[in-house]
């Protein structure tokens, strides 16, 4: 019970951050209205898919460094619950520009489309799927792990461009774009003020922690799996 | 007479503008939800699904450390 504390604390951080993030005082903001409530669910998916997949890739190292296959197995569980969370946060942002930037500032689907944020965070998602498919088709247990740990670095290296950089650098309607005169989607933008800030840091740690939950969950039932493959 | 009348429609426009203005100061928000309670409705709904989505993944994690122990 004592190693499991962090379980119970993702468990009462997300209680709180539902609580909360509902019934707290936030700002009130033209266009976001009500909505800016997401910023405690839709961020935070975000936040935890980058530290899922940081984690990741830290494994990816250690897997090179002694090629145990252990950290090959830490490294692909937490990619796959990193990827999850990823899905999860473009699903729910599909949602929040629907009714944000598509009624209230009469844009089209056309320019929905356009928009470098949307499509930085598609192909990271989707170079990360790439590491599935080819963890897949390898049949040899070593290649596998050697091939995919190197290619999980490259794609760690990817999301640096793909979601950090590049759209900060083109206008969006993102927050975060030059265009929306705000520097940094989350931390750093000029509506986060104190009330949501209470909510919004305890909440990306007990989503963090919730992923990190159920990675070990998928981890440890792999290690069962594979006891036989790894001597121990 | 005229001034008069002019520098009265002057005001009466002034304050029909200031309260245009004043209304697109405070953005819309779901007040009426707030006020009558029913957001606590959405509040318990929302704590039921994430109860019983940890208790679910709680009760995997017993299963699997069950697995552990039959396994070592």
């Amino acid at each position: 019970m004592q190693k499991n504390w962090w379980k119970i604390l993702s468990f009462l951080i997300l209680i709180y951050t539902v609580v909360g993030g509902l019934l707290m005082d936030v700002p009130r903001l033209f266009i976001l209205n009500e909505t800016i409530r997401n910023l405690y669910f839709h961020v935070c998916m975000w936040f935890g898919m980058m530290i899922l997949f940081l984690i990741s890739f830290i494994y990816s190292i250690k897997y090179l460094s002694g090629f145990n296959l252990r950290n090959d197995i830490f490294a692909h569980n937490f990619a796959a619950v990193g990827s999850f969370f990823g899905i999860l946060g473009y699903a729910t942002g599909t949602i929040w520009a629907n009714y944000t930037w598509v009624t209230d500032q009469s844009q089209s689907l056309g320019s929905i489309l356009k928009e470098p944020k949307l499509i930085g965070a598609a192909i990271a998602l989707l170079i990360y799927g790439a590491y599935f498919v080819l963890r897949g088709s390898f049949t040899d247990m070593d290649k596998k792990a050697r091939v995919s740990a190197v290619y999980n670095i490259f794609a760690f290296a990817m999301l640096f461009p793909s979601i950090w950089i590049i759209p900060r650098l083109v206008g969006s309607l993102h927050p975060g774009a030059p265009g929306s005169e705000s520097g940094n989607p989350a931390l750093n933008f000029k509506d986060i003020d104190s009330r949501l800030r209470m909510i919004f840091y305890p909440a990306v740690i007990g989503w963090t922690l919730l992923g990190v939950w159920i990675a070990t969950l998928k981890i440890r039932l792999q290690l069962i799996k594979d006891k036989s493959l790894l001597h121990e | 007479m005229n001034k008069l009348f002019r520098s009265l429609l002057l005001v009466v426009c002034g304050l029909l503008f200031n309260a245009v203005v004043f209304a697109q100061d405070k953005p819309e928000m779901a007040d009426v939800m707030r006020s009558n309670g029913k957001i606590y409705v959405v509040v318990a709904v929302c704590l039921t699904i994430l109860i019983g989505l940890f208790i679910y993944v709680f009760l995997i994690d017993r299963k699997i450390s069950r697995l552990e122990k039959e396994n070592n």
